[in-house]
């Protein structure tokens, strides 16, 4: 019973979706975009974390349960990043008396 | 619909094999869920001083090999893409074909840890192992240029560790693939080897822009 | 329904030999299994303990060196925290009760939940070898560039005993996750469920998102002490700090792994000993994942002092206050179930009480830790000491034991003896507080953690804790001695000594190896004593 059986022809869009993205992300790389280099990197990967989790680990078809376990590992991943983060990045912001 | 494969796969703690299989894809989804919080950390500390040293860290990431790194990219792609063609296989009742994908799959994922090995070979020569006989060209800073490539090393370590148990848990499912133990209704192990390995792609989905591509317009 | 004693025999006596033991995929042996590791690794901290109190009798450091004393305090710390409290009540309690209570047969992984408990004795068994081989003297919290550059001691070995704890940590919440989502019997929906299941659901979420972070801390930590590889290291660019906020990300979300399950013993306990639904279930069993979740936000307020940025710091300070609500909710609603209720004092009741005046004292104290600006003077100091034994031992010890008297009857099919269980009781109550209350006087007047020496006006106060510590040791060694002498010359217990609710008092004492002769199919709310009298009166 493929309860979520995806075509041969889906597949295979989203694989040669997958190495277009791979090209796209090596030759961005190379043009100056200054910071947003970074961003697009991060974006393109997105979309191809995306594209293997949706399609390739058939998260789309998958129940409610499971996309929020996906979910909810991403946003821990954030919170791991981001207040972190936030304390190197107001390091300096302080100024130390005397100084 | 071999209801006695059915039968002999179920665990006697479940009640019915619809149970036994969500059960399982619940399980591994949350296994891969603790590894993207085991990878969290490195990729924390890969943020932070990369922010710090932009700089270094860009001179350090341009001697990567950035086609060999795009290309590797590319071949594990590739082994996700018959990975996920032998899962359908699976669900078809392709026996031969399920045999076939989980082989490519397997030589996929060989052809990427010897280009790896290879490139760590190459880092070995050009002194870019942190230590005592490392020397970057191009940056004053040693220090952090070390830590860039104790990152690169740490990183891309871990990752291949996690490349060399899919590749063991993709030889136990191609000897029982070949015993004949995965049906329409049974190839629940056949799936969430399948999530594992494709988690273990997104994981380099990130690891080559990350490394590989950072300031690459200097040149 | 008690099953005939003839056609199924209980769990202990189906099958006989230590290979159906050490092989066993039965949650209920697992459970014990892991009872018997607990326990050796909770008299092995308390021997650190008793030795760090008898040191602290004079002010001059005279008993050991002050390598030695640094060793004392760090394996206490490590076999207390991650090879007792953190394992403690999950994987005794929960993981023999959880399966009953959703009316499932086991885990969703039986095999994993054997897999757990071996980690934790390797996990263990090298942390032990680390303690014989000459110990590790970084302060359980392995604080870089000391536990990295500078230490003498075991911390690769220490460090590798915790990763493997760890993975069992991860596996047993993994497994309780997947259980309760995909194993509850028909009609066991998810506010029906009692609210020790709740609990370790909650925990088992922190378990398996924190756990992997200090998982990947160590490897870091080890990679550094060998390798060199900078990431701590300051003079190659790396950041001391890091490694304090990849080890608070769990270690914070740890303590409340190490109180949640007490927590919902205490609901069962407080629900059973008034014959009372808990008031206001549903707040209580959101809380419980409101403190789970609300944990991950606050492990700054450990490194106010440490360098971190003040306005991270200011974050951490005002979520911090938000993680007190949830457990507060749990108090007032613990509370307000003895109103009106048949209460009655057996001794799971005692630890109950004590557990939720101790606790009320542990998490209000928490509070001064957390405002920023009184965390300047106490941080490090006898004050935090305080705090936190008066919720993890205060707390969770008190409902760890209380659990274990009213579950006792149940695992075993023996009593345990009231009148001395009373005893020890108010023996641990008294103990405790002479032990840890004089505690935060000494750190309020500024006596630092991790000292052996001290000024000569502290005394007074330290001989005081010390005697507390010997009559709490006292108090601790008598279950030890009247649960086993129970097991031969216990009252036999029926399947319901305490006429409660919750599927797993319709098993017979001790239960069945398969827990239920047939799947229940669950139709009353959870606690329903209002059936129950109605049953029994009609």
């Amino acid at each position: 019973m493929p309860e979520h059986a995806d075509s041969f022809k889906t597949y295979t869009l989203v694989f040669v979706t997958l190495l277009l993205l791979t090209g796209a992300t090596t030759v961005v790389a190379t043009i100056d975009l200054g910071p947003l280099n970074v961003v697009m990197a991060l974006v393109i990967a997105t979309v191809k974390m995306l594209l293997v989790a949706l399609f390739f680990m058939h998260l789309r078809h998958s129940s409610i349960l499971t996309k929020v376990v996906v979910g909810g590992g991403m946003l821990w991943l954030g919170i791991l990043l981001v207040l972190s983060l936030s304390d190197f990045i107001t390091r300096g912001w302080l100024p130390v008396p005397g100084k | 619909m071999d209801s006695h494969t059915e039968t002999l796969a179920l665990r006697e703690q479940f009640e019915t094999p619809g149970q036994q299989k969500e059960a399982s894809t619940l399980g591994m989804w949350i296994f891969l869920v603790t590894e993207i919080m085991f990878f969290a950390g490195l990729f924390l500390a890969y943020s932070i001083y990369r922010r710090e040293f932009a700089g270094v860290f860009a001179v350090a990431s341009n001697t990567l090999d950035v086609v060999i790194g795009a290309v590797n990219t590319a071949v594990l792609l590739c082994s996700s893409y018959t990975m996920v063609l032998a899962v359908r296989a699976a669900q078809m009742g392709m026996r031969k074909a399920l045999i076939v994908f989980l082989i490519l799959t397997m030589v996929f994922g060989g052809i990427f840890l010897g280009v790896k090995a290879y490139e760590w070979n190459q880092k070995f020569e050009e002194h870019h192992v942190p230590g005592a006989t490392f020397h970057l060209e191009g940056t004053t800073q040693q220090g952090p240029a070390q830590l860039f490539f104790s990152l690169y090393f740490t990183m891309t370590g871990l990752h291949a560790l996690h490349m060399v148990v899919g590749m063991g848990i993709m030889l136990t499912l191609l000897l029982q693939a070949i015993a004949g133990r995965y049906t329409p209704d049974y190839y629940t192990p056949v799936d969430v080897g399948g999530l594992y390995w494709h988690f273990v792609d997104i994981v380099w989905i990130f690891l080559f822009p990350l490394l590989y591509l950072i300031g690459r317009h200097y040149h | 329904m008690i099953t005939a004693v003839v056609e199924e025999r209980d769990y202990l006596h189906e099958s006989y030999g230590i290979k159906s033991w050490l092989l066993t995929k039965d949650h209920k042996r697992i459970g014990l299994l892991y009872l018997h590791t607990i326990t050796f690794f909770f008299f092995l901290g308390g021997i650190f303990a008793t030795l760090i109190r008898v040191e602290l009798l004079t002010p001059h450091g005279d008993l050991v060196t002050s390598d030695t004393y640094s060793k004392l305090f760090t394996l206490h710390g490590v076999m207390m925290i991650f090879f007792f409290m953190i394992p403690s009540i999950p994987a005794s309690l929960g993981n023999f009760f959880l399966p009953m209570m959703i009316g499932a047969k086991d885990l969703a992984f039986p095999r994993i939940n054997l897999l757990s408990w071996y980690l934790l004795l390797i996990g263990g068994c090298l942390a032990i070898y680390a303690m014989l081989a000459g110990g590790v003297d970084t302060g359980w919290t392995f604080y870089t560039p000391y536990s990295t550059s500078y230490s003498n001691s075991y911390v690769i070995a220490t460090g590798l005993g915790i990763f493997i704890a760890g993975f069992s940590s991860i596996l047993t919440g993994l497994n309780f996750i997947v259980t309760v989502h995909r194993m509850r019997a028909p009609g066991m929906t998810w506010f029906r469920l009692p609210l020790f299941v709740w609990s370790n659901y909650a925990t088992a979420l922190i378990q398996v998102l924190g756990t992997p972070v200090i998982a990947i801390t160590l490897v870091l930590l080890i990679c550094e002490r060998v390798l060199h590889i900078g990431i701590f290291d300051p003079a190659r660019g790396g950041d001391p700090v890091l490694f304090q906020h990849l080890f608070w990300f769990y270690s914070h979300p740890a303590v409340y792994i190490m109180v949640l399950p007490g927590m919902g013993v205490i609901s069962e306990l407080i629900s059973t000993f008034s014959r009372k639904p808990v008031f206001g279930y549903k707040f209580v069993a959101f809380s419980s994942v409101a403190i789970a979740v609300l944990g991950f936000l606050v492990w700054g307020h450990h490194m106010f002092v440490s360098g971190q940025s003040v306005y991270a710091g200011l974050v951490f300070s005002f979520l911090s206050y938000f993680v007190a609500i949830p457990s507060a909710i749990k108090v007032f609603n613990w509370t307000a179930t003895l109103y009106k209720g048949s209460i009655s004092y057996a001794t799971p009741m005692l630890y109950a009480f004590g557990f939720i005046g101790l606790f009320t004292i542990g998490g209000l104290t928490g509070l001064f830790v957390a405002s920023l600006g009184v965390d300047v003077h106490v941080h490090d100091t006898y004050f935090v000491i305080a705090h936190f034994h008066y919720i993890m031992v205060g707390g969770t010890m008190m409902a760890y034991l209380g659990g274990l008297h009213y579950w006792w009857p149940k695992m075993t099919g023996r009593m345990y003896p009231e009148g001395f269980a009373k005893l020890s009781a108010l023996t641990i109550f008294l103990g405790f507080n002479l032990t840890f209350f004089p505690q935060f006087i000494l750190g309020y007047l500024g006596m630092p953690r991790r000292y052996h020496n001290y000024p000569d006006e502290f005394q007074v106060l330290h001989v005081m804790s010390t005697a507390g510590a010997s009559v709490l040791a006292v108090g601790y060694l008598m279950p030890l001695i009247y649960f086993m002498w129970s097991l031969r010359y216990g009252k036999i217990a029926g399947p319901n000594p305490w006429g409660a609710t919750g599927l797993e008092w319709q098993t017979s004492s001790p239960p069945p190896a398969h827990n239920f002769d047939e799947t229940p199919v669950v139709t009353t709310e959870a606690y329903d004593y209002a059936a129950l009298e109605a049953a029994k009166v009609g």
